[in-house]
């Protein structure tokens, strides 16, 4: 994403905090937009599964596109980011075509996987996303790889990894620190802790209580900020991201946040409150900012409305496009199992 | 009728196969405090199938434990548990996972007895759910059970039937050797008799699931089914087909396969996994090394998934497993061939 940066704050956004007096007017235009995107997206690709138009499963990630859309901020449209199986936020959050999203959602020759890889699997390769992944921790050591790629190549780019509290759990993930450690390699480690790993609490999957605090093994940074605060999100990622950029190694940074739907569409809940799940969707990340815009007077009312509303009409047009797609073709079964 | 539906002393009645596997670990819990269950959310969740259920409310949290996602981790901790006196039953949410975890099972678990000459056992139970036909695509769909036949020192078996799933998982537990059971995940739902008892449906013995003069179908786990439905078309055209259920694949029970070539002098095998390199592979290897060979009246015929990983639309999903109709079509060609 294209982002301009203060040179100096301008007068008035002297009494805001350094994290938001950062981003200029564009940059948080945009920011919102996608905010959006994801939280439409989402709610429509609910929307679709009840009405059956999607076939397997999926992961929604409601309540956290703070974490997705402050992360990719910072990052040029040539830099790399690895996913999960809850991916879609991330996708939007680096530039993808909702579109081409839902018409993979359904099984769509024109989707980003031509309806071969589905929900979990989308990659958008030529727009810097490595894909989701349908095993917990598996982008980890990709990240190291892309990582070690970028340093033999001496491009310049910068790999961001996001990956989930309970990943973290998996061998893979200190392998991967480890290695993108003593490589000093330009990676951004970004765990969303959205508190549970399905329906494992962090508290207890991990003897630790922030993902974080791992970092010190590494000997690399390691943060943990509030994930639904999107301009701190940014500026905690611009930091991470220059500094891999610079040479200087890896970072960890841990965004708290909650996943306010279930786990995926089997989840009946039975391991938290309702009152939890409340106290969570009160601190939503889009409304949350854009209060302190309104606050602050960078927007009024109205553009944040049409912001919202010109979002939304871009995720109607891409379910229309995903469903006037063709299927792919079985004759074609077989194809792209090895490359010619 | 599966010829070990025995009355088993207690009543039978209808249980899905979640349902019966339920129920064994709810016996087998029971009846040794030896036997644990862990997973990922195996607990309040309840298993991602629902496979454990209430087992967590019955049992505690000692006994029916949540892990972290650690698959590599929790697959040794049964091997640790295993040769220390312990009966693990370990759940890997999707058999997929397994590959995470194969260190433990294929180094360590189906070794160490051997290893140490004889000296410990590792008596432990994995089961995995595996399989496609939900669209959960290429990495939550396989079917990897023969890559584990390959390995000397475990058992893998695959019922296809809520009272096998009981009856295996009870022998299974009996047993002091590491067995791999593979439950395919579109079983779950399905409806059979079930007796109370905890009996025991042996491993290492295949099922007639319906005899027949014309042809063998040798099918595993779903795919057996799948050939009792399309046993039941080509009878209506007049085709004879035999139907053996494999339920384990290492060690196959090779005698009740070649006594039906013997008979019929046609073999046709039908697996979900991929075809290459797999079970249909062995048993056809089998069959020719063997005085069988001289039975057979046509080449032996192969279904298996389609050389490529699981895709997501669900029309290449199917089109990339056999199919009921794709089981018809293979047997009637096997039946016109001389
Ligand atoms: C290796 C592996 N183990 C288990 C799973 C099943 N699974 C998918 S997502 C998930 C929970 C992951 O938790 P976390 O990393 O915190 O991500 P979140 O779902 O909360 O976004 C589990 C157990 C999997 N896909 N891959
Ligand atoms: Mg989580």
């Amino acid at each position: 994403m294209a982002t301009t940066e203060a040179k100096a704050a301008p007068r008035e956004r002297a009494n805001q905090r350094p994290e938001l007096a950062a981003l200029d007017d564009a940059t948080l235009r945009e920011a919102l937009r996608r905010m959006h995107l994801i939280r439409k997206f989402e709610e429509e690709a609910e929307n679709s599964y009840m009405r059956g138009l999607i076939h397997g499963t999926m992961h929604l990630s409601i309540g956290q596109e703070a974490s997705a859309v402050g992360t990719c901020l910072p990052l040029q449209p040539d830099d790399y980011i690895l996913s999960t199986h809850r991916g879609h936020g991330h996708c939007i959050a680096k530039g993808a075509e909702p579109g081409m999203m839902f018409a993979e959602f359904f099984g769509k020759e024109t989707g980003y996987c031509r309806g071969r890889g589905g929900s979990m699997h989308i990659a958008d390769v030529e727009g810097g996303n490595l894909g989701a992944n349908g095993i917990v921790g598996g982008g980890l050591p990709i990240a190291a790889g892309v990582g070690l790629s970028i340093k033999m190549q001496k491009n310049n780019r910068v790999c961001v990894v996001f990956f989930g509290d309970g990943a973290s759990n998996e061998g893979a993930f200190h392998e991967a620190l480890n290695m993108a450690a003593i490589w000093k390699l330009p990676v951004v480690f970004v765990c969303e802790n959205n508190q549970y790993g399905m329906s494992m609490a962090i508290e207890r999957a991990s003897a630790v209580p922030n993902v974080a605090d791992r970092a010190v093994a590494y000997a690399m940074p390691g943060v943990t900020i509030d994930g639904n605060d999107l301009p701190l999100v940014a500026a905690t990622a611009r930091e991470a991201v220059d500094r891999a950029r610079r040479g200087e190694g890896p970072s960890l940074i841990e965004c708290k946040t909650y996943r306010i739907r279930g786990h995926s569409k089997s989840d009946r809940n039975l391991y938290r409150t309702k009152e939890e799940i409340e106290l969570w969707r009160s601190r939503c990340p889009i409304r949350r900012l854009e209060d302190e815009l309104v606050g602050h007077d960078r927007f009024d009312r109205g553009t944040l409305e049409a912001i919202e509303a010109a979002a939304n009409t871009e995720i109607a047009e891409a379910i229309e496009f995903a469903k006037a797609s063709p299927d792919p073709d079985i004759s074609e079964l077989t194809r792209d199992v090895y490359a010619n | 009728m599966p010829t070990d539906i025995q009355p088993a002393g207690g009543e039978v009645r209808e249980l899905s196969y979640a349902e019966a596997i339920r129920e064994a670990l709810g016996q087998a819990m029971e009846a040794d405090e030896r036997v644990f269950l862990f997973g990922e959310d195996v607990g309040v969740y309840g298993g991602a199938f629902g496979v454990s259920g209430d087992l967590v409310h019955r049992f505690g949290t000692e006994r029916v434990i949540d892990t972290p996602i650690s698959e590599l981790g929790i697959a040794g901790v049964a091997v640790g548990a295993a040769i220390t006196g312990m009966r693990p039953v370990l759940e890997i949410q999707f058999s997929d996972f397994v590959t995470l975890a194969m260190e433990q099972i294929v180094n360590q678990a189906a070794k160490i007895r051997f290893m140490f000459g004889g000296k410990a056992t590792v008596p432990m139970v994995v089961r995995l759910p595996g399989g496609s036909g939900t669209g959960a695509a290429a990495q939550h769909s396989q079917s990897l059970e023969a890559w584990f036949a390959h390995v000397p020192g475990l058992k893998v078996i695959q019922p296809s039937t809520p009272h096998d799933a009981k009856g295996m998982l009870l022998s299974a537990l009996d047993d002091p050797n590491p067995v791999l059971i593979f439950e395919h995940k579109l079983l779950y739902k399905m409806k059979g008799l079930v007796p109370t008892d905890a009996y025991r449906v042996p491993i290492g013995k295949a099922a007639v699931r319906r005899e027949g003069s014309d042809l063998t179908i040798v099918g595993t786990s779903l795919m057996s089914l799948k050939a009792e439905a399309a046993a039941a078309r080509l009878a209506e055209e007049g085709i004879a087909a035999e139907v053996i259920d494999l339920r384990t694949i290492r060690p196959i029970d090779f005698d009740t396969v070649a006594a039906s070539v013997r008979k019929t002098g046609r073999l046709l095998i039908v697996y979900e996994g991929v075809k290459t390199m797999g079970i249909g592979a062995e048993i056809s290897a089998m069959i020719a090394e063997s005085d069988v060979f001289d039975f057979l009246d046509a080449p032996i015929l192969r279904l298996g998934g389609a050389d490529m990983p699981l895709p997501y639309n669900p029309q290449l999903e199917k089109a990339a497993v056999p199919q009921e109709d794709d089981i018809v079509a293979a047997a009637r060609r096997l039946k016109r061939e001389e």
